[in-house]
């Protein structure tokens, strides 16, 4: 089977308009929670991860007429162009296209716009992308919940092995609207502080935006050698919107996705979790790591840097991930204060250099389902 | 690749009536909306499953259809769920964006995702299996045949129930087939193809 590499990657959020950027913030730990006025809220307004609609459109004035794209478009679409200009000799013509997304444009629901009506449809906004860059390839969308982002790089490994294309570009994105603000807001799940993973005093999640591109190949090029060597997605079968108690469907993710990469779980030597700060996410995520024999493994969330970008986060995180690998850096849970699960993790209180070679990276979503992917990087660092 | 997998069973669902290989199950004796003919056809074919009140329409055709489609074949927990459709999940949106100014109900919200369809049919059937959903214009037999066998080729599934499931302006779509190594038609893009445009006159 052919090895599948992970290259050029970019994400475009509140922390910056580049995976360099991101990356700086991540280690120095600036949130991109930050205090926005909303008139749904009983305090004035909530803790998101909102990008700065005037500085995306000066960002994107470079590429294209800002007035002419939705939001999503535009982070989707620098996303896809920071990918195509770090390397040139990505070709259009024979590369896949993966869109991954919940909502996409939901923001246009409501008709309060001037595009035209079905703008709002994830069609719509697969054509938008394909159109930009003038990809030949019929574009491939994902819309699987909280795990899209990473199912979608999951398909993208899968679809090159099989032989459908022998390289993809893999975009996911996801908006802060009102459409989701309102039904988290209902479901009681969102924090009223900026949201603390794993932590006894979490009390909910803090909702972000961002968009995110890797470039998947079955080539290894000089920059970058790291591969994805497992892959697995399974349903709890328990719950359509609450984690299953006993972690089965991450717990199946995890263990089918080592069993595919041939390597136990004492080889992994960190896993970048969901950790979305509800109480019963992270619990179930500290069941199943725990059942999976990884509670020992250093493991963070990002969610306290980017609050939970829904479709996006799984992407995001294994771009940072990928990252984590090849700069022997562990990056800091932020927002961890005291240990909230009836499990003892090993969460990454500390930003920290060390050796690393394995990375798992795992997400849940509404539905009952899960996903895990296996990242290593070889030896020819 | 040469195609070892075959379709044992399938679905139709479409215009008041319920089709399993070609046979009619179910057909409405007048013209219902979804949501009427979605209550008829679940007393016709004895559902007895409370959770199906509880549905968006999109999942009750799902729920409804595997129900159909499985009943007496073979499957394993590891039987994997391959869906698509083109509005994704948009019948239900546009029920939750009504209520954002009012009162917005958790019981609607959750049902905002196309992949919830994936979680109760899961639910209903035990299968921790592997789910993808995708979003397609139309029927596009190609992705359907080539993501489930790679399901099956590299052993991540025992069998697939892979199809479509459209469901936009209170007209219903649906095909579903199960997709394993035993049965009479292989399981290629062409056949696919053929059995959801399989109209039954």
């Amino acid at each position: 089977m052919k090895e599948i590499f992970l290259q050029e990657d970019a994400i475009i959020s509140p922390l910056g308009f580049s995976t360099k950027e991101n990356l700086e913030a991540v280690r120095t730990g600036r949130s991109g929670l930050l205090f926005h006025e909303h008139k749904r809220f009983s305090q004035g307004g909530l803790f998101a991860g909102i990008i700065d609609s005037k500085e995306l459109a000066d960002e994107f004035s470079a590429i294209g007429d800002p007035t002419k794209f939705t939001k999503l478009e535009k982070m989707m679409l620098l996303a896809i162009q920071k990918v195509l200009v770090s390397n040139h000799k990505i070709d259009i013509t024979t590369t896949g296209l993966i869109i991954s997304t919940t909502k996409g444009n939901i923001d246009l629901l409501s008709g309060d716009h001037n595009f035209e009506k079905d703008r709002f449809s994830l069609n719509s906004l697969a054509k938008v992308i394909q159109d930009f860059f003038q990809f030949k390839f019929k574009p491939v969308i994902v819309s699987n919940a909280c795990i899209s982002g990473g199912l979608a790089v999951i398909i993208a490994k899968r679809f090159i092995q099989a032989g459908k294309f022998n390289s993809a570009i893999v975009v996911a994105g996801d908006l802060v609207s009102d459409f989701v603000i309102s039904g988290f807001q209902s479901f009681q799940a969102l924090s009223n502080k900026p949201c603390k993973p794993f932590s006894i005093n979490r009390n909910g999640i803090s909702i972000g935006e961002a968009a995110a591109a890797i470039y998947v190949c079955d080539q290894l090029n000089e920059t970058t050698n790291i591969s994805v060597i497992g892959d697995a997605t399974a349903n709890d079968a328990n719950h359509i919107s609450g984690p299953s108690r006993n972690g089965d469907g991450l717990f199946l993710s995890i263990s089918n996705s080592l069993k595919e990469a041939k390597i136990s779980a004492k080889e992994i030597d960190y896993i970048s979790a969901h950790g979305t700060a509800t109480i019963y996410n992270d619990e179930m995520e500290a069941i199943a790591f725990n059942r999976a024999g990884l509670a020992n493994v250093s493991v963070n969330s990002f969610k306290g840097l980017y609050g939970h970008t829904l479709g996006a986060s799984a992407m995001v995180e294994t771009i940072l991930s990928k990252h984590s690998l090849l700069n022997n850096e562990l990056y800091k849970s932020h927002n961890f204060e005291e240990l909230g699960v009836s499990i003892p993790l090993n969460i990454i209180q500390q930003t920290e250099q060390r050796e690393l070679k394995y990375a798992l990276k795992t997400a849940s979503g509404f539905g009952g389902c899960n996903m895990a992917v296996v990242l290593k990087k070889s030896e020819n660092a | 690749m040469h195609s070892t997998s075959f379709i044992s069973h399938f679905v139709r669902i479409k215009s008041s009536q319920i089709f399993k290989n070609e046979e009619l199950v179910f057909k409405s004796e007048e013209q219902l909306n979804s949501s009427q003919f979605l209550k008829e056809a679940y007393k016709a074919i004895n559902l007895n499953y409370p959770k199906y009140y509880k549905m968006d329409l999109l999942c009750k055709l799902g729920v409804l259809g595997t129900t159909v489609l499985l009943k007496d074949a073979d499957y394993t927990s590891e039987t994997a769920l391959v869906l698509s459709n083109a509005s994704s999940s948009l019948d239900t949106d546009l029920k939750h964006q009504q209520s954002i100014q009012n009162m917005v109900s958790p019981a609607v919200f959750v049902y905002t995702l196309p992949n919830i369809v994936l979680g109760e049919i899961s639910i209903k059937f035990g299968l921790q299996s592997e789910n993808a959903f995708f979003i397609e214009e139309q029927f596009n037999s190609d992705i359907l045949q080539e993501y489930s066998s790679i399901l099956l080729n590299s052993k991540k599934a025992s069998s697939v129930v892979c199809g479509w499931i459209e469901l936009k302006n209170d007209e219903y779509d649906v095909f579903l087939c199960l997709v394993s190594n035993v049965g009479e038609i292989p399981f290629t893009i062409e056949n696919l193809k053929k059995l959801y445009l399989f109209e039954n006159e």
